[in-house]
């Protein structure tokens, strides 16, 4: 399974990476495989706040209709436009190319409670 | 209730199947991915296995007869070795089954229902039996693979002497010898493409399936899940039972008045109301929707004209072929136009769409 060893990991699968005191947000690869063909991704607008464990945004496969919960609380600084005409960039480049959200964490000791990768890995091996 | 599982439910894992519970099954969802098998099945030739489906047996001097007043369409009409796409209604005309009767000969009938009905459908043959007339539920018998695509005669053909092309659309032939197994083969489908349907024994499930994914290595067959036979239905618009279909929908509301033959002299279940429906126009109707804002219609949203709700979505997904995100959706009549605007709530928002016509897909 590939899984950077330097973000951290929600348990609703998001992967969130750390950058100048900014988050950057993602789904892991774990979700894309589970959902399969992803069509379409929804997502907030640049300047809405997101809160921990709410959802800020949705994917959908052919099939299936996932909401997408936030690691943590924030404002959102950036929105992840090209996602919106190649949703499939969560398939093929989860950790990279389909980055979601950048957020102004509002409390950063957010980030320090969830999972390392090793503690992600060790979560999806259970299920 | 327990999980049933196919004889063929070991072969998914060395295809790398993903499974899930459909309707108390066990069957894979996808193989490769569910985009893909939809191209392929579109393009070249898939291989589903669809053994789930029911079979019910009816035999005897009076089958025809006891049909004919179970079943909406007309039965009078079609030849042994013919098949024939009907429902089978309550006299309120909501439906129990959309099935496809399978004509041997003038008293014997196999009937393939859905899944999920198989023990209703079962019941309500037996309990409405007049004369001589004998029903069985053989659905552990058969095991059953659909090979569908512009390919499946090709491939299909390799393994067998009859002559495939001999087997015309809705037709069958039974104790045809494919690869050295007896099944009965018909030229039908649930995907829009043309292709076959296997009726098969349990045991041989799994030889015929890796003789046909081998067969067909040339023409790029490739194992295909219930997740593409969803999306290919729906693009060419064969109704889904729990979907299209149910107690609630009838047969005229769903599109499928041809299958219903309200002008048979017998007084068949649901028939005064479905003729009526016929006649003067049921209140709903089945159409197809595509949105113009970004999003996808789903089943069960619920569809609006001007703040007031007209009806509901049944299925929706993102179009494969097309691209679009489209759904069917039963709504009041009086909005059935081409390009009527209309609102789907997708979740918090309300989102626009249009009413398109369908089938989205047909295969030239």
């Amino acid at each position: 399974m590939n899984l950077p060893k330097d973000f951290k990991y929600s348990e609703e699968h998001e992967w969130v990476k750390t950058e100048d005191g900014k988050v950057r947000i993602g789904i892991t690869d774990f979700a894309q495989s589970e959902l399969g063909d992803i069509v379409f991704v929804e997502l907030p607008e640049v300047g809405d706040e997101i809160e921990a464990d709410e959802p800020f945004g949705s994917v959908e496969s052919v099939k299936t209709v996932s909401e997408l919960y936030a690691p943590i609380s924030g404002k959102v600084v950036e929105v992840n436009g090209e996602l919106e005409d190649s949703p499939e960039f969560v398939n093929e480049s989860p950790f990279e190319k389909a980055w979601m959200i950048i957020v102004e964490p509002s409390d950063a000791s957010e980030i320090d409670n969830l999972m390392t990768a090793e503690q992600y890995e060790e979560m999806i091996k259970e299920d | 209730m327990s999980i049933k599982r196919t004889p063929l439910y070991e072969v998914y894992k060395e295809y790398n199947g993903k499974t899930i519970d459909f309707g108390g099954w066990e069957l894979p969802v996808q193989f490769a991915g569910i985009k893909e098998e939809h191209e392929v099945v579109r393009t070249k030739v898939g291989l589903f296995d669809v053994s789930h489906m029911g079979e019910i047996e009816v035999k005897g001097e009076d089958a025809l007869s006891f049909l004919q007043k179970i079943l909406t369409n007309n039965l009078e009409k079609v030849k042994s070795g013919a098949c024939q796409y009907t429902a089978m209604c309550y006299e309120d005309g909501g439906t129990i089954d959309d099935l496809v009767v399978y004509k041997r000969s003038e008293r014997d009938f196999l009937l393939i229902v859905n899944a999920s009905n198989i023990e209703k459908d079962y019941q309500w043959l037996r309990s409405h039996v007049k004369g001589n007339v004998i029903v069985n539920n053989v659905s552990d018998e058969y095991a059953q693979l659909a090979i569908q695509g512009p390919a499946a005669e090709q491939v299909t053909q390799k393994l067998t002497t009859t002559n495939l092309s001999e087997i015309t659309f809705f037709k069958f032939q039974d104790d045809v010898s494919l690869a050295n197994k007896n099944v009965l083969i018909s030229r039908t489908g649930y995907t829009g493409e043309d292709g076959f349907e296997i009726y098969c024994r349990p045991d041989d499930a799994a030889y015929l399936w890796h003789t046909l994914i081998e067969a067909g290595s040339d023409e790029g067959i490739q194992p295909c899940g219930l997740g593409a036979r969803d999306t290919l239905r729906f693009e060419a618009r064969l109704p889904l039972y729990g979907q299209e279909l149910s107690k609630d929908i009838s047969p005229v509301e769903a599109g499928i008045g041809f299958a219903v033959k309200t002008d048979k002299e017998v007084d068949f279940f649901g028939k005064d109301v479905l003729k009526q429906q016929k006649e003067s126009g049921a209140s709903r109707k089945l159409v197809g929707l595509e949105m113009i804002d970004k999003g996808i219609p789903r089943t069960n949203y619920e569809v609006f004209k001007d703040g007031v709700k007209i009806g509901f979505v049944t299925t929706g997904t993102q179009s494969p072929t097309l691209k679009k995100n489209v759904g069917l959706a039963l709504i009041d009549q009086r909005f059935k136009a081409l390009d009527t605007e209309v609102e789907v709530q997708v979740r918090k928002r309300r989102l626009k769409a249009k009413v398109v016509a369908t089938p989205f897909y047909k295969r030239t």
